[in-house]
């Protein structure tokens, strides 16, 4: 049912990649998952509209104004990396 | 006096009446943490320093005759996946083994304005996808009832602190019952209350229309004082739920309670479900005590459920695989040395320090976003979650409450369950339903099988946090009298 084609595709979308027995091993995992969702399709959902949140209540939008409580200093957001510089994450260059 | 056995209210009782002070309830939970006899392994990080910082503080403000907190000298446990500022927060990954949060969760700020004491951050699996704690970075927690045995999952280590005498209290989170099924292995009350009730603001999400926060007691008392100072309408989540503070606004733990002219319902689906002998017995001996408390108790139909697991198992990945994105290895977790492009930094980042069941979740749950899957799949188990809460609303037409076993099985071996999805997936099928409709649910011991806890999942409607709270004192209490 999943190719290893399957799983190279899957691989790029979801930025994670299987090597050696986790590659026959993930088939196997995805393949036992899907058998037990079939189950699914027996279910008449004609008519039927998705439901997405379990509450009927809508997103509260709040002013935009600065909120001092609600902020995080450059060296708080930067903290958790040594990748830094100039007050920046730190990358690769990306552009030609 | 020992300190141990004291339930929250009576340690509370006794700070203000200055019989203990907060040093001594602090030091003496520290002590068993840092002995670990069983090597329960309930905790990740503790914060000793942090502990007994605020344990002094809160014994000055005693002394100075000032107002205490609702948690007041309280030691508890919080789940590894709940943002403490400057507090390593891990989610159980070791992606995360480094990162330190610059803020706060607004249930930890709730929790420091009531006074109570944060002892450290409880184990977990890994970003809380799990039935067991055993796919957690930081290694196993043990059931301190059978420790060799799983705690359950994926709030295991909250579950065992609390059980282990780590903790008087703990917070957790539930998503398919990773709050009820861990207190159900180590014979503790759990609850979950309704969706967007206690603040996800600062939770790390793994699938947030199902995550909610939940506390593990003791006792159903010291439970629904925890759950009563957690519940709070919060504006910066956007799925909480204004009226919060109505729900509990009532509630009196003294009254006497019984269950006369309750109706309780139990779903005939259940019943038909593969589930230990033994637990069996003791739901059915559970009924007989609701029975004689007044509850009256009918089966009825409810034939969505038969399609919980399978809908919560496509959700809870779809949602994960798209949570999960933010792991990138940029701004925080572990960044790869071995890449030459973006591509292979993002990629080699996550496939160096996720676990194997996290990238399981991720790949099933964007198979099942991409092409043709997304309508058969996800889309359709959208309207199957429609229909699943519409079996829900049909029951709370007549029934105040619908109960259940737990869980199924026992708490098991450690390691036996740990190669096999099939066990873990059918471990949740009495909880999953509760979060795909967003319903509130608590767990009660309600007895042992082979020396084994059990407990009884009672399920209320949507903001009916009053009537389920009632049902279990009222049960908790048939128990206790030999009803």
């Amino acid at each position: 049912m999943i190719s290893k084609e399957d799983i190279k595709k899957l691989e790029e979308t979801s930025m994670i990649k299987f090597e050696g027995k986790e590659k026959q091993e993930i088939i196997k995992k995805i393949e036992e998952s899907l058998s037990r969702i079939q189950c699914l399709e027996e279910v008449d959902t004609e008519d039927v509209e998705p439901l997405y949140q379990v509450f009927d209540y809508n997103q509260k939008l709040r002013e935009d104004k600065y909120n001092e409580e609600m902020t995080l200093t450059r060296d708080e957001v930067l903290q958790n990396t040594e990748e830094k510089e100039y007050g920046y994450f730190k990358l690769l260059n990306i552009m030609d | 006096m020992e300190i141990l056995k004291l339930t929250a209210l009576e340690i509370r009782e006794k700070l203000i009446n200055k019989e203990i002070t907060a040093l001594e309830i602090t030091e003496t939970y520290l002590d068993e943490i840092k002995k670990d006899k069983n090597s329960l392994n309930a905790y990740i990080t503790l914060d000793e320093e942090g502990a007994i910082s605020s344990a002094k503080k809160l014994d000055e403000k005693v002394k100075n005759g000032k107002k205490l907190g609702k948690l007041a000298g309280l030691p508890i446990g919080i789940k590894d996946n709940i943002s403490t500022k400057g507090l390593k927060t891990t989610c159980g990954s070791e992606f995360l083994k480094d990162y330190i949060p610059p803020f706060n969760a607004s249930l930890i700020k709730t929790i420091k304005e009531e006074d109570g004491i944060i002892l450290g951050k409880n184990n977990l699996d890994e970003f809380a996808m799990g039935s067991s704690t055993e796919s957690s970075y930081y290694g196993v927690t043990r059931n301190p009832l059978a420790i060799d045995k799983v705690a359950g999952g994926s709030s295991g280590g909250s579950a065992a602190s609390v059980a282990g005498n780590q903790a008087i209290l703990s917070v957790g989170t539930d998503t398919g019952g990773s709050v009820r099924q861990p207190a159900s292995f180590c014979n503790l009350v759990g609850i979950k209350p309704t969706y967007g009730t206690i603040s996800k603001f600062g939770v790390v999400p793994m699938a947030n229309s199902m995550d909610q926060v939940g506390v593990f007691g003791r006792n159903v008392k010291d439970a629904a004082m925890f759950l009563d100072v957690l519940m709070k309408y919060d504006k910066n989540d956007s799925t909480s739920y204004m009226d919060t503070g109505k729900i509990l606004r009532n509630l009196d733990l003294n009254e006497e309670v019984d269950l006369k002219g309750v109706k309780i319902g139990i779903p005939r689906e259940f019943l038909k479900w593969e589930c230990d002998e033994g637990i069996k017995l003791r739901f059915r001996e559970g009924i007989e005590i609701l029975k004689s408390l007044g509850a009256e108790i009918h089966e009825l139909d409810m034939p969505y459920l038969e399609y919980g697991n399978a809908c919560y198992h496509v959700l809870s990945t779809a949602e994960a695989s798209s949570n999960l994105a933010r792991f990138d290895g940029i701004r925080y977790g572990h960044r790869t040395e071995n890449y030459e492009d973006l591509d292979e930094l993002y990629t080699n980042s996550r496939t160096e320090t996720f676990g194997f069941e996290a990238k399981r979740r991720i790949t099933f749950g964007t198979y099942l976003l991409t092409g043709e899957e997304r309508e058969k799949y996800y889309i359709k188990s959208l309207k199957v979650r429609r229909l699943i809460k519409e079996d829900f609303e049909r029951a709370f037409k007549e029934y105040d409450l619908l109960v259940s076993p737990t869980t199924p099985n026992l708490p098991y071996d450690i390691g036996i369950e740990s190669n096999g999805t099939k066990s873990m997936y059918d471990g949740d099928k009495f909880t999953i339903p509760v979060n795909l409709a967003g319903l509130p649910a608590i767990t009660v011991p309600s007895g042992k099988v082979d020396g084994l806890p059990t407990g009884i999942q009672i399920i209320g409607n949507m903001y009916d946090e009053m009537s389920l709270i009632k049902a279990a004192l009222a049960f908790e209490g048939g128990i206790k009298n030999g009803i």
